[in-house]
């Protein structure tokens, strides 16, 4: 019988099984950052096992709040940096080499088809784009994992989605995902893995399964998983062209981790995207979602167009397209944070921070904040922000606030209009 | 091993995510003591106040479907633990939430959607408290004069996680 990505990952990493149902499995990578890492550093340290298991697979950066605002994140900041020097964990990432952490790590070229990855942060599913297992977890998984390279998971059963059809104009992954948790439901996926099969996502570049992927959680999901090819092989061919022969090479090697054909599936969802409007989401929930038609022209206060979820620069491209030449409406701020240092350095080159900044947008470096309430972009009491982020839960991104949940080119149209607009006009 | 049982703080809602148990801008607190005031503080619900005398006295929360959805932050478990509250019974559990929970040896018992409504008629009265035993996998509910006890499950790895005290303590004897 055939087996699943997932299947076949459980099954090559599998280290032990306690007991019927859970395995306990070796981690390829653990990536740190500076929010849930310090408690499981200073745990450690009272237990006098301050230790790591091997610096070579040990990623960290600080993201969430940076540069430090106050003493707090600078004291955390410190805990992560301190311990990453102390322990020779040379991939670290500090103020100015800093972005993201789910747009960062793959850039570097870290993750690989068939990896398990974990961090402390739960949309570290979004890495499962590279035919990876990738997911979030508390800090104290992340501590086990740092001392013993091991974490256990229920192995998770897959829920296929086939993504039929063409995407129309106008209409991008952001759309797509929030369409399925839309159908799924927040729990929908809930101890399972999403895997995105179909001519959609085949046709999709990295960037845009991993905004696929990233809100896998946001379902439920532990992970989600795109299946490797040729895509995948030229996104990380400067990382392995001296590990294989050739590009075809490799892609026989990705071949192994894909689903067989024959594999079985807890559930096979088909959709047709061809069809598709852009989505909004109008509550307080990931999957209160409707087509921007139904709720363009409700009034924002506030765009922000960064994250792990579209912060990437096909986001920016596509941004910049809808806003050139033009200036955003003067009733909204517009934020813009590039998610990492080569993404901000490639959209200069390209001209399209000139764009943003002639359009009246703020470009802040890259960081987490806003998306959290943390920093950068906090929303006041009763304030609304259109945002390309991924969890529009209520105070999110500030106490009172709201967030409307929308892909970059909505969020590039709403910033003109100062309310939700639809971004197909302008294309 | 942790005591799992003491007064009830029902929650009565679906889809309770760990920024309403503890909002991001407290994240920066750097030991589990310092979130301790902040517990609850974003979660809009008709009739409670987490600054309340009831929620300060809860040791057990009963809620609905798929709590703890959204961020994997473990100062969701660590501001119930710091708070007395030890053990949450909800129809389900968002996966990273519920496998904090076991992690730092605290109880997350999924019950059925009738058992779970069993629970809440408890939630008329003043005096509700739940015994958690998890060794024997039974729960005992008394308030306003009555009491019944109900099974639940939990997965054999879960369960030794609570009696080793927490994943750490047990990942570091066997790996």
């Amino acid at each position: 019988m055939g087996k699943t990505t997932a299947e076949k990952i459980f099954a090559s990493h599998l280290v032990d099984e306690p007991f019927a149902g859970t395995k306990v499995l070796r981690l390829d990578v653990v990536m740190c950052h500076e929010i849930t890492t310090p408690i499981a550093i200073a745990d450690l340290m009272a237990r006098g096992k301050d230790r790591i298991f091997d610096p070579a697979r040990i990623k960290a950066v600080i993201d969430h709040v940076t540069p430090s605002k106050d003493t707090k994140t600078a004291t955390q900041a410190k805990i992560l940096r301190d311990w990453a020097r102390r322990h020779g964990v040379s991939d670290f990432f500090d103020v100015g080499a800093n972005g993201v952490c789910h747009a960062l790590f793959p850039e570097k070229g870290y993750i690989r088809p068939g990896y398990t990855v974990i961090m402390g942060d739960s949309h570290t599913c979004t890495h499962g784009a590279f035919g990876a297992f990738a997911a979030g977890v508390g800090t104290t998984d992340l501590e086990v994992g740092i001392l013993k390279g091991v974490c256990a998971f229920r192995e998770p059963k897959t829920i296929r989605i086939n993504l039929n059809g063409s995407l129309p104009k106008g209409v991008y992954a952001k759309d797509v995902i929030l369409f399925v948790i839309g159908q799924l439901g927040v729990n929908g996926a809930t101890d399972r893995v999403m895997e995105f099969r179909g001519p959609v996502v085949d046709g999709m570049t990295m960037e845009s399964r991993m905004t696929l992927c990233n809100m896998a959680i946001e379902a439920g999901g532990t992970s989600g998983i795109c299946m490797p090819d040729m895509v995948t092989v030229e996104y990380l061919w400067p990382f392995i062209q001296n590990e294989y022969p050739s590009k075809d090479a490799a892609l026989a090697a990705f071949n192994d981790w894909r689903s067989d054909d024959d594999a079985t599936y807890e559930r096979v969802l088909d959709f047709d995207v061809s069809n598709l409007e852009p989505i909004v989401t109008f509550g307080y929930k990931p999957d209160q979602v409707k087509p921007v038609s139904e709720i363009a022209g409700a009034p924002v206060d506030q765009v922000y167009l960064g994250s792990c979820t579209n912060g990437r620069l096909e986001d920016l491209r596509v941004a910049a397209r809808i806003l050139k030449g033009k200036v955003i409406a003067p009733t909204v701020r517009g934020i813009l944070s590039p998610a990492t240092p080569q993404i901000y350095k490639d959209a200069m080159a390209e001209g399209l921070i000139d764009i943003f900044m002639e359009a009246g947008f703020c470009v802040t470096n890259p960081t987490c904040g806003a998306c959290l309430g943390m920093s950068n972009g906090v929303l006041a009491d009763g304030e609304v922000c259109a945002s390309t982020t991924n969890r529009n839960f209520m105070g999110r991104m500030g106490k009172g606030g709201m967030v409307h949940l929308m892909s970059p080119a909505t969020s590039a149209a709403t910033a003109i209009e100062g309310k939700i607009a639809d971004p197909r006009k302008y294309l | 091993m942790k005591a799992f049982g003491g007064p009830v703080l029902f929650l009565d809602r679906s889809d309770i995510n760990t920024d309403e148990i503890i909002p991001a801008k407290y994240l920066t607190e750097i030991t589990k003591a310092d979130l301790k005031p902040y517990i609850l503080e974003d979660l809009k619900l008709s009739g409670f106040d987490p600054k309340s005398e009831k929620t300060a006295s809860a040791r057990v929360i009963v809620s609905r479907a798929n709590f703890g959805c959204g961020s994997s932050r473990e100062h969701a478990p660590w501001v119930f633990e710091v708070n007395g509250i030890t053990a949450v019974i909800a129809e389900s559990f968002a996966r990273i939430f519920r496998q904090n929970m076991f992690n730092c040896g605290m109880a997350a018992i999924e019950l059925s959607r009738e058992s779970i409504d069993a629970l809440f008629a408890y939630s008329a009265f003043s005096d509700t408290s739940i015994d958690v035993d998890v060794e024997n996998q039974t729960l005992t509910i008394r308030g306003g004069g009555k009491e019944e006890s109900l099974p639940f499950d939990v997965s054999p790895f879960d369960k030794a996680l609570v009696l080793a005290g927490g994943w750490v303590d047990y990942a570091d004897t066997k790996y």
